[in-house]
């Protein structure tokens, strides 16, 4: 330990430390210690390499490790199921790795006005597209959201069960019921043959206790929804919330779900200029109209405008702020703490630069190229697109059951073509044996849609 | 002309643009990206918006959003940062808890990396080796720092890795068949909210030991309160006043004598990296969270990330998957049969991940030790010239400190007025940040400072140089405090509002609604 000095520690130089000791009057380090017990003191050598002194060393190192990754860039993805390939605008990039932004944390609005401005546009920027009022800073995932969204919903309506479709995520399910478990009652709706709502069923399960419905709309399958209002007036009348997940990718097109009803929306701004990140770019939203009712429920930070000591000057603060864990302990809403903040104020840029034309012709171009995708791939002899009569949007499921091959293997074979096939449902979708969820957006070509098609074809051709 | 050297006080300003909000920027027709077009023969074989998506559920109203050329947004967040402080730029020792230290950008290089970036996260496992070999590995370095079995990098935070402890604990009661029995956990007033809060979450009451005068809980409270009704015990050692308490293995056991499990929250490790470990102390979880000790920037809250790691009884509790090494290659694992299931989308928020795990390599296990040793160093280096500080005080004793310290302006307060808050914002016009310290105010007038490894003795004194001043202005010019910030981006915010439900706006509709209609109105009726 005598000569170790590091780059990222100053005062590893020991003549400091001498001096710094000599100030406090303190023999050495050891003396800060001397409140730990010995039986405690870890007497061990740590299991853990040497360091890498040199910069150099630690730059071939992780460059050499991510090498070994094989990336949707170096193949063809379709992969969607939560995370999907979106075109990041350089911008996005730009701001995201602003170190005032990115090694920023908690300041006061004095000195970090601008995270408490940006962050304010941020929720401004999704309320017009939501069509709503408030929208929260961000929390972890939109899975996080929309479980928050189900627990603000019970402390609403005094009612402990929550409705949910079966045309879910399943991560998101699974969830959802990990945040339920041990207060909430989680039972699910059926669906039918396009995994739209079964509004039968539906009718069936709304009783007097249940506070609210979720569902997706596009649902985990892509399909749309369009009996929104059928939906949330059946939950109305029985006095429950109606709670819908979204894309925000899609509301330049898709009509946004307060008009139908919806009470408290959720989703995952993902797609809004982060890049997949291996699922580490998740950020979740939670939205509502204001009403104090609302308002109240949220567990996350709201950054609110206001005015300050001199005329004409915009300042910054948090809404509400006892509501929080922060102020309250468990008595607050849920916990709020770090989450996903920065990925917010990427998605500010993100929408400032699509603006509402933006948002719609990406919108449009989603549904074009997926439904091209879909009746390309639907034409195959042996493949079949499930629900191809209804609309959907960016994902829709593939079923290989009578291709006498099993997703797995066609998946497989579309890897060693360079290929990443969709997701393959088997094993987490009831009734999905051998389909695969596939997604396709505005970054993928007619080119590269003929070629997972064409490939496809061979595949299933050679058996 | 530059800092001078001898007061070590800085003439500093801020960036102040006077920025509109972005919707104030419009101009109609302008464009900041534009969209590929669907090819011809794609749009002749699908159709157009209208048949592809049923009137009933197309947008009507086009969203209200900003429309602006490409550099013209740029600009407008380019000014929105400058006005931002970010630990690159200031002496970050003023939030205190939170562990704010270099971030180094050999880290960034690889997180913002293609091969990073672009991976999507349902891969096959052939694909993505490197990332899985990289996780499976900060795995080792975890469990060699608790001494636990597994890790699971899955949460987003360590908040969410409380939630993820919680949830551990309900299932392994439940496995026992005492789920309904087992409905009380302990935790302390100085050990983070969420500690208390995420557990609440799961339907858990929640009961709260609070200090002695020696600033710790006290180990008699915790036997009056323990029960066959206790599922657990979440504490932080040191808690938030940077005391450690010497009878943890005490405090462990008294929850393990009822059947109880105990949770470490090491959110923050820093000052005892390889010093002590949660296995030694009995514990059956704990977590670090990547974004403090481990060095990963806090991105003005997140994305972040908590390793929360387990004893060998819990390891099949854990949410899934995994990731695991077969001795040739790694693989996705989720064979967990007793699975909470997830607490967060996949494997976690790998650009975080990888930080961490590029600090760890840089330092190494001499440098994780080193880094504890001179944070803490650090630490009783400021705790000794603050003490001497006119009006600030450290709370509970006169004993070192281990990484941080919960103070006090208690005294500065009663002689001057001078709340911590205004300290605070005076703070801001030399460039610093002191943040008043997390509810409740247990300790009054507080202020919480953690000068971790990072900081060099002259950036320290530097600090130390600003409290002096700010102090001395208290005690000679009041006034000069309470109407600062005088060099920040904006000046004194009017709070009001943020609490009333007929002024706050969390939206700019909602300020067009609540506050500039409203104006209309009133300039209308004059």
């Amino acid at each position: 330990m005598s000569n170790f000095v590091h780059p990222y520690i100053p005062n590893s130089v020991k003549s400091i430390q001498e001096e710094m000791l000599a100030e406090i009057g303190a023999n050495g380090i050891e003396d800060f210690y001397d409140i730990i017990p010995e039986k405690l003191r870890y007497k061990g050598e740590l299991n853990i390499p040497k360091p890498m002194f040199s910069e150099a060393e630690v730059d071939r190192h992780l460059r050499e490790l991510l090498s070994k990754n094989v990336t949707t860039q170096d193949c063809l993805s379709f992969l969607g199921a939560g995370c999907s390939p979106h075109h990041v605008p350089a911008i996005c990039d730009e701001i995201a790795g602003r170190s005032e932004f990115l090694t920023g944390y908690a300041g006061e609005p004095y000195e970090d006005y601008g995270r408490f401005m940006v962050l304010f546009e941020y929720q401004s920027l999704m309320a017009e597209l939501l069509d709503m009022e408030v929208v929260n800073v961000p929390t972890y995932d939109g899975s996080q959201a929309a479980s928050t969204s189900i627990r603000m919903a019970q402390r609403i309506t005094k009612r402990n069960e929550i409705l949910i479709s079966r045309n879910i995520s399943p991560f998101k399910l699974d969830i959802i019921k990990n945040y339920c478990r041990g207060t909430m009652k989680v039972t699910m709706v059926d669906v039918d043959d396009f995994g739209r709502t079964s509004m039968e069923d539906l009718k069936g399960k709304l009783q007097p206790n249940v506070a609210g419905y979720f569902y997706e709309n596009p649902g985990f399958t892509g399909v749309i929804e369009d009996r929104g209002q059928e939906i949330s007036d059946l939950i109305h009348d029985m006095g429950g919330l109606s709670l819908v997940g979204c894309d925000p990718i899609s509301l330049g097109i898709l009509e946004a779900p307060v008009n139908y009803g919806a009470d408290i929306v959720t989703g995952d701004v993902e797609g809004l200029g982060i890049h997949q990140n291996y699922g580490g770019g998740l950020a979740g939203f939670i939205a509502t109209m204001d009403q104090e009712k609302f308002v109240n429920e949220y567990p996350s930070r709201l950054f609110g405008i206001t005015n300050t000591s001199v005329e004409g000057e915009y300042g910054f603060g948090d809404v509400f702020y006892d509501r929080t864990s922060f102020g309250e302990r468990e008595h607050g809403k849920e916990f709020v703490a770090t989450h996903a903040a920065l990925w917010g104020i990427v998605a500010a840029v993100y929408l400032g630069s699509m603006g509402p034309a933006g948002m719609e012709e990406i919108g449009e171009v989603i549904v074009q190229k997926s439904r091209y995708a879909m009746n390309r791939l639907n034409a195959i002899e042996g493949v079949a697109v499930r629900g191809m009569d209804a609309p959907h949007f960016k994902e829709f499921v593939v079923d290989f059951g009578q291709t006498g091959q099993t997703a797995e293997q066609i998946n497989k074979a579309l890897l060693e073509q360079k290929i990443f096939g969709g997701f393959d449902l088997t094993n987490h979708h009831d009734g999905m044996e051998n389909c695969a969820l596939f997604c396709v957006t505005e970054v993928h070509t007619k080119q590269d849609i003929d070629q997972l098609v064409e490939t496809v074809q061979s595949i299933v051709r050679e058996g | 002309m530059a800092m001078n050297m001898e007061t070590k006080l800085r003439n500093f300003h801020q960036a102040k643009w006077d920025e509109p909000i972005i919707f104030e920027l419009t101009s109609p027709g302008e464009r900041g990206i534009l969209i590929p077009e669907a090819e011809a023969k794609v749009v002749a074989e699908s159709g157009s918006l209208e048949t592809l998506v049923p009137a009933g559920i197309r947008r009507k109203k086009r969203p209200a959003l900003p429309e602006m050329s490409q550099m013209h947004v740029l600009r407008h967040f380019m000014r929105l940062s400058q006005m931002n402080m970010g630990a690159d730029f200031t002496v970050d020792v003023g939030q205190g808890t939170c562990t704010m230290k270099y971030s180094p950008k050999i880290n960034e290089r690889y997180a913002n990396h293609p091969k990073l970036t672009e991976l999507h996260p349902l891969q096959d496992e052939s694909t993505v080796q490197g990332m899985l070999e990289l996780t499976y590995n900060l795995e080792q370095y975890m469990k060699e720092l608790s001494g636990l079995e597994r890790f699971t990098f899955q949460p987003g935070g360590g908040s969410q890795a409380i939630l993820a402890m919680t949830s551990i604990c309900q299932a392994y009661f439940e496995s026992k068949g005492e789920g309904h029995k087992r409905d009380e956990i302990i935790t302390t007033i100085f050990s983070h909210p969420s500690d208390a809060a995420a557990a609440a979450v799961k339907g858990y009451k929640i009961i709260t030991l609070y200090q002695g005068e020696n600033g710790l809980p006290d180990l008699e409270a915790l036997k009056a309160v323990v029960s066959d009704r206790t599922a657990a015990l979440f504490i932080t050692n040191p808690e938030d006043t940077g005391i450690y308490n010497p009878e943890i293995e005490a405090f462990v056991q008294t929850v393990h004598e009822v059947g109880g499990l105990c949770g470490y929250d090491q959110a923050n490790l820093n000052g005892i990296i390889g010093i002590t470990r949660a296995k030694e102390a009995g514990f059956d979880m704990s977590f670090f969270n990547l974004h403090k000790t481990f060095s990963a920037p806090h991105g003005c809250g997140g994305p972040a990330g908590g390793a929360l790691g387990v004893s060998e009884e819990l390891v099949r509790f854990l949410p899934k998957p995994l990731a695991s090494f077969d001795g040739e290659k790694y693989y996705i694992d989720s064979d967990l049969k007793d699975s909470i299931g997830k607490v967060r989308n996949f494997m976690g928020v790998a650009p975080v991940i990888l930080k961490a795990y590029g600090w760890i390599r840089a330092v190494g296990a001499e440098g994780l030790v080193e880094a504890a040793r001179v944070a803490v160093l650090n630490n009783n280096y400021m705790l000794k010239h603050i003490r001497e500080i006119r009006g600030a005080d450290a709370s509970f004793g006169d004993g070192y400190r281990i990484e941080q310290v919960r103070y006090s302006w208690q005294q500065l307060y009663e002689d001057t007025g001078i709340t911590s808050e205004d300290v605070s914002i005076r703070m801001a016009d030399f460039g610093m940040h002191l943040w008043s310290s997390h509810h409740p105010f247990i300790v009054p007038q507080p202020f919480t400072i953690e000068p971790t490894e990072a900081y060099s003795k002259a950036e320290l004194d530097e600090y130390l140089a600003v409290l002096r001043q700010v102090s001395h202005e208290a005690y000679t010019n009041p006034k000069m405090l309470k109407n600062a910030p005088y060099n920040s981006c904006c000046h004194r915010v009017n709070n009001e509002p943020l609490d009333n439900p007929e002024k706050w706006a969390i939206t700019w509709r909602s300020y067009q609604n609540k506050w500039v209609k409203e104006e209309c109105v009133v300039e209308e009726l004059a």
